[in-house]
């Protein structure tokens, strides 16, 4: 009975990895979808394990991005949070986080605003809306390096 | 305005009867779930983010807090006869996790430095602001920094040096990152390191690298019966979010697996390069390097005791030896499943205490959830907003069953009576 479990388990295990790999493989949406459609699909893919389904967080790791002065507070700040990543070991409401945080540099401009803006007005945050031209403003010298979908910034001394 | 009236006497009448029935008469257990026979109470709340603790041969129980409460870092509690453990003292301007009472001291570290009390005859710490700095400068760089400490018979002293790392990749928990060539974390962290329990101001370079390949264990024991060191390590994270195009939601919320070691000087564990997959039974190659899956890896790595389901979080490992419990216990393995937050979005698990029974030295059968309902609720289990979360354990002079809670900061006395 076990090992009809455990094997059962495993063809799943196996049946379904081969799918996802022969299957999925990520795509880039075309730049014209809702602003709130696509910074819900962000956060679920990009911020959602860490941050939680609540944005609430997890204790003394992660914080949470309820009435943070971060997501609220200025624009500027709060997008170089994510083109860079954090791990400044800050007090975010009273509290400090171990974690690090990766730098989503690889994200386009427009899916970093619709994450911002999505952050910024759910879990109870109102917040105005960040817009592309905003985080690619931030973004500033950034080049596209060759053959590796990723984004370097190029001397930043912040 | 008469219905307005109306309305609002209404509304503090439900308020007042709010308050009334706020008062609940306290849940059997403290609210927890326990075998026929085993009695739970909490007999301390609210004391801070209490991680480890250590019970003294006459009962005292010193616990420290993760990070200082009114300035003070440890905590020691004195147990009344009506079955409450009073603050008799606080000390210690450190937070941390480790703590270790051994022939006549207490030890206990910060996130990079280990101390040791002088006890007297009734197990009082003697000079609460003069601690002898034992171990300094141990790295930490804020991911994993847990310095969990434990002495065996011989005046060594144990500590966990985690990995600043989830899978050592280039550029930390960023989507198809590879993993960085002979991974360099390992020279000062991801494994634990041995010093003299008795000698002042040791560092790095009187240490000893135990064992490796571990990328952060919390829960550490050294088994008394095997006179052997064990470890619970904390699996790595993020499978899904890092290589969506491998591995399943559903498979991130179960691979790979929190492992028990038994420890040898010389073990590799594996990190970063493998992980242990629980349902394949397999060390398997990380994607970070090469990996797919399904791809073995890690010939010359150990293999676990133990392997359980991913992400669940072991921060406290007891090796238990008293003869309070029934036979079954003794000698066997208490792990403290601080529960996870990693299975996201699948339901999150753990926050519970589980038994491993060994026998002569070897795993005996399927492990089984001991302690359960720290939670508070399946629904705060499953959404990770747990009331309590088990952390720490340690055994009293008795056999009793001791568990710290670092969420809302409570200790649970579990005893057993015929
Ligand atoms: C690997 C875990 C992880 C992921 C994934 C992650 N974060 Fe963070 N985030 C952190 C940690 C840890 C901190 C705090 C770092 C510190 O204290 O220095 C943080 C801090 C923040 C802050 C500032 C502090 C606050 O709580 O207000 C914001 C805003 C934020 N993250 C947004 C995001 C967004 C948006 C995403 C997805 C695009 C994201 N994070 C993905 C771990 C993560």
């Amino acid at each position: 009975m076990k090992s009809t479990i455990i094997f059962l388990s495993m063809l799943a295990f196996i049946s379904v990895s081969v799918f996802a790999q022969t299957v999925h493989k990520p795509v880039t949406k075309p730049a014209t979808v809702s602003p709130v459609v696509n910074g819900k699909k962000i956060y679920l893919q990009y911020c959602l394990s860490c941050h939680q389904a609540d944005g609430g967080g997890v204790q003394n790791m992660n914080p949470p991005l309820i009435g943070t002065q971060y997501v609220l507070g200025d624009k500027a700040r709060l997008i170089k949070i994510v083109l860079k990543g954090f791990n400044d070991a800050v007090e975010i409401n009273g509290q400090t986080y171990t974690n690090a945080m990766p730098a989503f540099n690889y994200l386009k401009d427009k899916d970093i605003a619709d994450v911002l803006s999505y952050i910024r007005s759910h879990f109870g945050n109102k917040a105005s809306a960040v817009k592309p031209a905003e985080v690619s403003l931030i973004r500033g010298p950034i080049v596209k390096t060759p053959n590796k979908k990723k984004y370097t910034v190029r001397s930043k001394n912040t | 305005m008469y219905k307005k009236a109306i309305i609002s006497s209404i509304v503090s009448l439900l308020l007042i009867a709010g308050l009334l029935s706020f008062k609940i008469p306290d849940a059997p257990n403290a609210g927890l779930k326990l075998p026929t026979g085993f009695t739970a109470n909490m007999i301390a709340d609210n004391i801070g983010f209490a991680r480890h603790l250590a019970v003294a041969p006459n009962g005292l129980i010193y616990v420290k807090l993760l990070k200082t409460k009114n300035g003070k870092g440890i905590i020691e509690l004195k147990q009344n006869a009506d079955g409450i453990a009073e603050v008799i003292n606080r000390f210690g301007d450190y937070g941390g996790t480790g703590i270790y009472i051994k022939d006549g001291y207490l030890y206990a570290s910060s996130n990079e430095d280990i101390f040791r009390y002088k006890l007297d005859a009734k197990n009082e710490v003697i000079s609460p602001d003069q601690p002898e700095v034992i171990v300094k400068g141990l790295l930490n760089r804020r991911e994993h920094d847990s310095k969990s400490i434990v002495l065996d018979n011989a005046g060594n002293i144990y500590v966990n040096i985690g990995a600043y790392s989830n899978s050592c990749q280039e550029e930390d928990r960023q989507p198809g990152s590879m993993g960085r060539a002979g991974c360099p974390i390992l020279d000062s962290a991801g494994g634990i390191w041995q010093f003299r329990a008795d000698k002042p101001d040791q560092g790095y370079a009187n240490g000893i690298r135990y064992a490796t390949g571990l990328r952060n264990v919390v829960g550490l024991d050294w088994n008394q019966q095997l006179d052997q060191l064990f470890v619970m390590m904390h699996g790595r994270d993020q499978l899904h979010d890092l290589f969506p195009a491998l591995y399943t939601t559903q498979q991130n919320a179960l691979l790979p697996a929190e492992c028990l070691y038994a420890l040898k000087k010389g073990d590799d564990c594996g990190w970063p390069y493998i992980y242990y997959d629980q349902l394949l039974h397999k060390k398997i190659l990380a994607p970070e390097y090469g990996g797919d899956g399904k791809k073995e890896g890690g010939k010359n790595a150990k293999d676990p005791d133990v392997a359980f389901p991913g992400h669940l979080a072991p921060n406290g490992l007891l090796f238990y030896t008293g003869t309070m419990f029934p036979e079954k216990y003794r000698n066997g393995a208490f792990i403290a499943f601080h529960g996870s937050w990693n299975r996201a979005p699948e339901p999150q698990a753990g926050y519970f205490v589980v038994f491993q029974p060994y026998k002569n030295g070897k795993p005996d059968g399927k492990w089984e959830v001991f302690a359960d309902g720290f939670s508070g609720s399946a629904q705060k289990t499953a959404s990770g907003r747990a009331d309590h979360r088990p952390c720490g354990l340690a055994q009293g002079p008795d056999g009793a069953l001791y568990v710290s809670d670092d969420t809302k900061g409570a200790i649970y006395k579990i005893t057993y009576n015929k």
